[in-house]
């Protein structure tokens, strides 16, 4: 059996609400949050990165494992906001956790879907009997210009996960990729803030490819929707998901639980791993998962997993997410987010 | 230019590796030659405990330059729950909230960076539990 042996998420505290965002550019806060069901978002502290949300969430996968961190013989994180643009993020992260220095490690860039990719070739590479476990990351403190659609949505946080053989807490059971070449969404070298296509990044990228995958995905596996107790796509805002997962044939109710980014925004390569993660705190033995990401350029990563009895055992060991999500929460107003996201020029 | 201290500290700055003395299991943190207690110079490795509890603190609102733009922000010494202790920023609290006493954890942050150009330095900072 392979599949998830650990995981772990995190969020940082601070939270910057649509209305104060909205406030600042002469919005209106309402229509904006029927629109896109979004009411407010995670914003990194002065001191947080792609690199140290990354550590903090594999401690708490590591916990949830319970292994010996040198037994992992592969660390990938994937983001769209790693820290050096030369110099990967496991580098760091490694050192940290006590993993390595005998370990593969690679940064992995895809916009939203990073994150997704990791697992991924994590899990291909336990599968493949190449190493005991592996580790994939999804993380980002995502930054949208200001005044743009994307700033009331781009938020921080990022789930990780150790795939293995033994110990099982998920087993993998299919997955399905769908890529093409979609210029919904890009950020060119050197630039600061993405740029993004406006209403192009709706239907034939983000839709497109998310249905495609998941269509494949359930063909794939001979499965239907009611087949599933969860299912969580990539959520850039509110309705996105919920409108692509009506459209493969998912329920509200199957969606509600890794739903999370009304009140997290979207953390970009984190998104549907952190609605994963949210997920597996609750899932029962038995329960089927259905996920899909999304990254922008474009392309989708499906999985399939189905929970053991082995998630009881550790589901208590680490900080969940939905915990982190209400709880301990520090309210910026606009002023202090833009400092805190430095979109103020300073003197050196 | 990152100093190769910066880089030599990284076992107790990523990862909290201090030293227990053999003789008499006191805990030292940076690791030390030689016990101030026993005088003995026989360390075992020994990874401290991340959670604990403010013993004293001060509130900086004045910060050397590097840190002039995050100020309000507090400096606590922590007595983690096997006894160490350790100088540390407190990170993403209301200052106001911040008491003697309170529990706290210890997690992965960004120290400083060496300008705009140079290298991310990390470490540990205490939060409120
Ligand atoms: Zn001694």
């Amino acid at each position: 059996m392979y599949g998830i042996v650990g995981y772990g998420s995190y969020l940082p505290r601070y939270r910057i609400k649509v209305e104060d965002i909205a406030k600042q550019w002469g919005a209106d806060a309402n229509a904006l949050k029927r629109g896109l069901l979004l009411y407010e978002k995670t914003v990194p502290g002065l001191d947080e990165d792609t690199i140290t949300i990354s550590v903090e969430a594999a401690r708490s996968a590591l916990q949830r494992a319970k292994i010996d961190p040198q037994k992992i013989g592969a660390v990938y994180i994937g983001s769209e906001s790693h820290p050096y643009a030369v110099k990967p993020s496991g580098t760091i992260l490694i050192d940290a956790l006590g993993i390595g220095p005998h370990v593969h490690v690679a940064s992995y860039e895809f916009a939203c879907k990073a994150g997704s990719e990791a697992m991924y070739v994590a899990y291909s590479l336990v599968k493949a009997g190449e190493m005991d476990y592996a580790l994939g990351i999804g993380a980002d403190t995502s930054q949208g210009a200001p005044g743009d659609a994307l700033e009331y949505s781009a938020s921080a946080g990022g789930a990780a996960f150790i795939m293995g053989k033994e110990k099982v807490v998920a087993e993998i059971l299919f997955t399905h990729s769908y890529t093409s070449d979609t210029p919904d969404f890009w950020r060119r070298e050197h630039e600061f803030y993405p740029r993004h296509a406006g209403r192009f990044t709706g239907e034939p990228a983000y839709f497109k490819h998310i249905y495609n995958s998941g269509k494949s995905l359930l063909e794939k596996s001979g499965m239907i929707p009611s087949d599933f107790q969860f299912a969580v796509f990539h959520m850039p805002n509110g309705k996105f998901p919920q409108e692509v997962g009506k459209k493969l044939g998912f329920t509200k109710e199957q969606m509600e639980v890794g739903w999370i980014v009304p009140w997290m925004g979207n953390t970009y390569s984190g998104s549907s791993p952190t609605g994963l993660a949210a997920i597996l705190d609750v899932a029962k033995p038995g329960d089927k998962i259905f996920m899909v990401s999304f990254g922008s350029g474009a392309g989708s990563d499906g999985f399939i997993f189905q929970v053991t009895d082995e998630i009881e055992k550790v589901r208590n060991l680490a900080p969940k997410l939905r915990d982190m999500l209400d709880n301990d929460k520090i309210y910026l107003d606009y002023g202090q987010y833009a400092k805190f996201r430095k979109k103020i020029i300073l003197n050196e | 230019m990152i100093s190769p201290r910066y880089h030599r500290d990284i076992p107790q700055r990523y990862r909290l590796e201090g030293g227990k003395c053999t003789k008499c299991s006191y805990i030292a943190f940076p690791p030390r030659l030689v016990c101030p207690k026993c005088k003995s110079k026989s360390f075992e490795p020994y990874h401290l405990s991340r959670e604990g509890k403010i013993l004293t603190f001060t509130i900086i609102k004045v910060g050397p330059d590097k840190f002039s733009k995050e100020t309000p922000y507090v400096v606590a010494i922590i007595e983690l729950n096997d006894g160490a202790r350790l100088t540390t920023q407190v990170a993403d609290c209301d200052v106001e909230r911040v008491a003697l006493g309170a529990k706290v954890k210890l997690v992965f942050r960004k120290i400083q960076d060496e300008g705009k150009s140079g290298l991310h330095c990390y470490g540990y900072k205490a939060i409120l539990l």
